[in-house]
Order: C-alpha cells, then sequence, then structure tokens
C-alpha cells in the first residue's frame, strides 16, 4: 500500500488550505485589506448607521445603505467610504469616492455576499479621521456557485 | 477609446432648488461577469464595470470603484447638490478598456 499514514493525516490539512486560498483570490486578506485603508489611522466606531437586512434569503443582491454623519463642507467632508466583505474571494467590495458636492455623506448599493458574515464599514474624511462599523448578516443561499 | 451607450435607468427629481441636495438613483444592465470557475461550468473572463464616475458642473461629484462583489445590474443611489441646471454625465468603465456614458438633465429652479 502506497498510501503512508501521515500522508493520510496531511490531507485535511491540504483541502483547507485550498480552502483558505479560495477564500482570498486576489491574495489580500480582510484584515490586510482593512489595514491597508487604515495606513496606520485608529478609527473611531461612531458616525455610521448601516442599514443592511439580518437575514438575506439570497447572496445575489442584498441590499445595503449607508450614512455617515458629517457637516459635508470644504473643511470637514467624507472623502471615501468602503465595503469590506469578511467572507467573500474579494474583500474589497466596493468604494465611494465623494466631495462636498455630494451635500450628505449617504449611499446605497446591493452587493452579493457568498456566505453568512460580517460587513465592514469603513469612511474617511478630510480631517483625517476614520470611522467604523460592521453588521452581521445571515445568507440563507450564497452567491457563489462553487458553494465557496 | 470608445463610447458606447448602454441601458441605464438615472432617476433624478423633476427639478431643484438651487443649493437643495437632491438624491440619485442609477441602474445599469450589465450581468457583471466575476469569471466563476467551478466543476460543469465553462469558465468566462471576468469582465464588469469597476468604475462608475459622475460629473456635473464641471467638476466630479461621486465615484464608485467596484468589484466582482457587487451584483449584477449594478444600482447605486447619491446625493448632490444642484448647483445650476445642467447635465450630468455618467460614465461606466469595463474590463477590456470599454467606456460607456449617459447623460441625465437636471434642472434648477
Amino acid at each position: 500500500m502506497s498510501l503512508h499514514r501521515r500522508t493520510v493525516l496531511a490531507l485535511p490539512l491540504a483541502a483547507s488550505a485550498t480552502q483558505a486560498a479560495a477564500q482570498s483570490v486576489t491574495g489580500e486578506s480582510f484584515a490586510a485589506a482593512e489595514r491597508a485603508i487604515l495606513a496606520g489611522r485608529t478609527p473611531v466606531a461612531e458616525g455610521i448607521v448601516i442599514d443592511m437586512p439580518p437575514l438575506s434569503e439570497n447572496g445575489n443582491a442584498v441590499d445595503l445603505s449607508i450614512r455617515v454623519a458629517s457637516p459635508m463642507t470644504e473643511a470637514d467632508h467624507v472623502t471615501a467610504i468602503h465595503i469590506l466583505s469578511e467572507r467573500n474571494p474579494f474583500p474589497r467590495v466596493a468604494r465611494f469616492g465623494l466631495s462636498p458636492r455630494a451635500g450628505r455623506a449617504e449611499v446605497a448599493t446591493r452587493i452579493r455576499l457568498a456566505t453568512t458574515q460580517t460587513v465592514l464599514v469603513l469612511a474617511e474624511t478630510s480631517t483625517g479621521q476614520v470611522h467604523r462599523a460592521g453588521r452581521e448578516v445571515i445568507v440563507v443561499l450564497g452567491a457563489c456557485v462553487d458553494g465557496g | 477609446m470608445s463610447v458606447a451607450s448602454i441601458v441605464a435607468r438615472i432617476t433624478l427629481p423633476d427639478s431643484a432648488a438651487k443649493g437643495e441636495v437632491v438624491p440619485v438613483r442609477v441602474i445599469v444592465r450589465h450581468p457583471m461577469e466575476r469569471a466563476v470557475d467551478a466543476p460543469g461550468l465553462r469558465p468566462v473572463p471576468r469582465r464588469i464595470l469597476h468604475t462608475l464616475v459622475v460629473t456635473y458642473a464641471g467638476a466630479e461629484v461621486f465615484r464608485m470603484e467596484m468589484s466582482p462583489g457587487i451584483a449584477a445590474n449594478p444600482y447605486v443611489e447619491f446625493t448632490t447638490v444642484a448647483v445650476e441646471t445642467g447635465d450630468m454625465v455618467f460614465e461606466w468603465r469595463e474590463d477590456g478598456g470599454a467606456v460607456y456614458r449617459r447623460e441625465a438633465r437636471l434642472v434648477v429652479a
């Protein structure tokens, strides 16, 4: 028999390694994406309201709206809003670029979610402050056909 | 750089007062093909709209950078300050370099 005991024992490890790789096709992990956006700044856990159903039947299109409290003046406005996904193949779902011409820091879109996970929102402001908020969402049927 | 037309529905108020913050809703027909490769599937190359840039009254007022994590027929809603009567220009950039453009008129009373 050519199949050694240690080879068999290593099999589940190899399988989970491929799964981990499938989690991030771009090679950038969720944590790394968040670190890259924060660029050393410490976020504050306030100022963001996320509106998303707590349970989604279909991960192919999940409604998500984001409201950031900001005066949206030349001196103090939101410059960017990021949507990050904890367990999608691509952690960076979308980035919105805003200016005082937006009037309000409010955006809404529809995203794909692979599975039950946390959706993270980061909002960068012109003053250098970063706001951070997360929302858990239960996804019944994931957006990925391969089950990952 | 070719500019093609694309099926999109852009919703703006009929008219707005100067300085009013108006909502803008945009939905565009696109499969957002994300290159899914799995057993039993024929792999197709990734083809998504990766950027939407909105310009109005001489400046970029909104930008959205999209990933394969955005649902097919991408929908977005944002706000803008009504500055003057003029065309809002919506420009989508697709993988492979195609650019699609649509305009919508905002009437400021």
